[in-house]
């Protein structure tokens, strides 16, 4: 195999990689064994930790499901409400008008610059202080709070590269056949645009579920990780089997949206009926000008 | 008006995200270097491990990560990592969740910068003879670093966003010590708009800085 790092291997590189190979294999076999034998002393192997999970629903059924649940209202609530905000707010940035766009500006540029945490401690304190939400819903009006400031703002960046993207001709032609300015956003350019941009906004679905856990550890909010500390609490300590679970979980979840974003982002890539732009999972903080932002897949 | 923030330690609430964003940043550069490493490098088992390990870790929520480093390896595992106090224990924890997760970040960034180097570069510079050193050195590695700068800026800003995680296993820094202030003063706009400022002030010169230096040293394609 060649590519530009190497060249085609010839018999002495060959050798070099089975070395290689041999030497990485002692050294994790011997990192496997220490993990194993740490666990073992412990006791974290004994059967009855991992039981829950694996003989009857209980576990699953009283404490996974319902935190999955939340989990996944959290994040389906918070993508519902910043997906709209978001166009807006990508629009405004691209508007003729410099009273619309630098607002839009300032505010995108404020919320991707703060930490989801601190936004969601604000919607905490806001919502106990100033409004009449029960105390038992103020943690998920919190978390979707916080998780849509800061992801409006992230997509709002998507939807501007999204309609960046796209060629010039697009826009001059429509103008050419005299459609207004509204027009030329509604018929021609955002419907291109959501198309190139599909592969982005569900790589973003992937940060807003990966955030819902901070609800759970910070702000009381019963989702997943925090069904892992009840159960663990309640099957004696099985501390490792569940964060273990649990993890498992996010990584099946967020791996399948993140195949899908992938999938998704070849399958327009090859298409040959759009303009062919495409805004990948990683383009939209490159396309931000001002550059504060980022993070937006991390 | 800003009377009640003498009996905060605001600066060194700041100052502790500030050091724990230093210390992950260096420490997941490294790691997240071997990665690449590992993960473009000629030896399929070690290919396999990169990908793997990157598929996974940046599929976890960093919560579960940072409070599993406290739940798991120092309550169940004992491991204090050289620590005494806990809150040393907690903040060298912290650090190391941080490394671990944001490593693949920086594994991938460094892989998209080697990406942006077109075959071309290191056929041309073979066929002229450079020995294998000199094409990595001379030719391809200088072009992917210099594409490497503004992903590798964006992961730095995400990491010092990401610092405020640590709150959930109670190092003191900045989103722990607003959550404190809410509680004990009745100043929700005025405390939340100070911590936002302190985190626009570390983030927004960061992006502007990195952003025109990865500018300036982009190659132009």
């Amino acid at each position: 195999m060649s590519s530009v790092l190497y060249d085609a291997q010839g018999p002495r590189a060959k050798r070099r990689n089975v070395v290689l190979t041999v030497i990485f294999l002692v050294a994790t076999a011997a990192l496997l064994w220490w993990v194993y034998k740490a666990l073992k002393d412990k006791g974290q192997l004994e059967w009855a930790l991992w039981e829950p999970f694996f003989s009857g629903t209980e576990a699953w059924s009283t404490y996974i499901w319902p935190g999955l649940q939340n989990t996944l209202k959290a994040a389906a609530l918070a993508v519902i409400i910043a997906l709209p905000l978001g166009a807006v707010l990508g629009i405004a940035r691209l508007s003729d008008h410099a009273w619309v766009r630098v607002p839009a500006a300032v505010v995108v540029e404020f919320f991707r610059s703060i930490p989801v945490l601190v936004l969601m401690i604000f919607g905490l304190a806001l919502f106990a202080q100033y409004t009449n939400v029960s105390s038992d819903d103020r943690p998920l009006y919190a978390v979707v709070t916080g998780l849509v400031l800061y992801n409006a703002s992230v997509l709002a960046e998507i939807v501007r590269a999204g309609i960046l993207s796209l060629p010039q001709g697009q826009g001059e032609a429509a103008k050419a056949i005299g459609l207004r300015k509204g027009q030329l956003m509604r018929l021609i350019l955002l419907p291109q645009a959501v198309t190139a941009m599909l592969p982005a906004i569900v790589s973003q679905l992937v940060v807003i579920v990966k955030d819902t856990a901070l609800g759970g550890a910070v702000l009381t909010y019963s989702e997943l990780l925090s069904s892992a500390n009840t159960m663990s609490g309640y099957y004696g300590a099985n501390v490792i089997a569940s964060f273990t679970v649990v993890a498992v979980i996010f990584i099946a979840l967020n791996f399948a949206l993140t195949s899908f974003a992938s999938w998704l982002e070849r399958r327009l890539r090859r298409a040959k009926k759009s303009t062919g732009a495409v805004v990948g999972a990683n383009d939209a903080q490159i396309a931000g000008t001002a550059g504060t932002g980022g993070g937006g897949t991390v | 008006m800003f009377d009640f923030l003498e009996d905060y330690d605001l600066l060194g609430a700041f100052w502790t995200t500030v050091q724990l964003a230093v210390l992950s940043a260096v420490g997941s550069l490294v790691w997240g270097t071997l990665l690449a490493a590992m993960r473009v490098g000629p030896v399929p088992l070690m290919r396999g491990f990169g990908t793997a390990y990157v598929n996974i870790v940046r599929n976890i929520p960093l919560t579960v990560i940072i409070l599993f480093t406290s739940l798991g390896l120092n309550q169940t595992l004992g491991i204090s990592l050289g620590a005494d106090d806990v809150e040393t224990i907690n903040f060298r924890l912290a650090v190391l969740g941080l490394i671990f997760y944001t490593s693949s970040f920086v594994c991938e960034a460094l892989r998209s910068g080697i990406n942006t180097v077109p075959v071309g570069q290191a056929e041309a510079a073979r066929a002229i003879g450079l020995t294998f050193r000199q094409v990595l050195g001379l030719v391809v590695l200088p072009q992917a670093f210099r594409s490497s700068v503004v992903p590798l800026a964006n992961v730095l800003i995400a990491l010092i966003k990401n610092t405020t995680v640590a709150a959930a296993i109670g190092v003191a820094e900045a989103a722990v010590l607003m959550k404190e202030m809410i509680e004990n003063e009745a100043q929700l706009l005025l405390i939340s708009a100070i911590i936002a400022f302190g985190f626009v002030v570390l983030t927004l010169p960061t992006g502007l800085i990195l952003g025109w230096v990865g500018k300036k040293v982009a190659v132009k394609r």
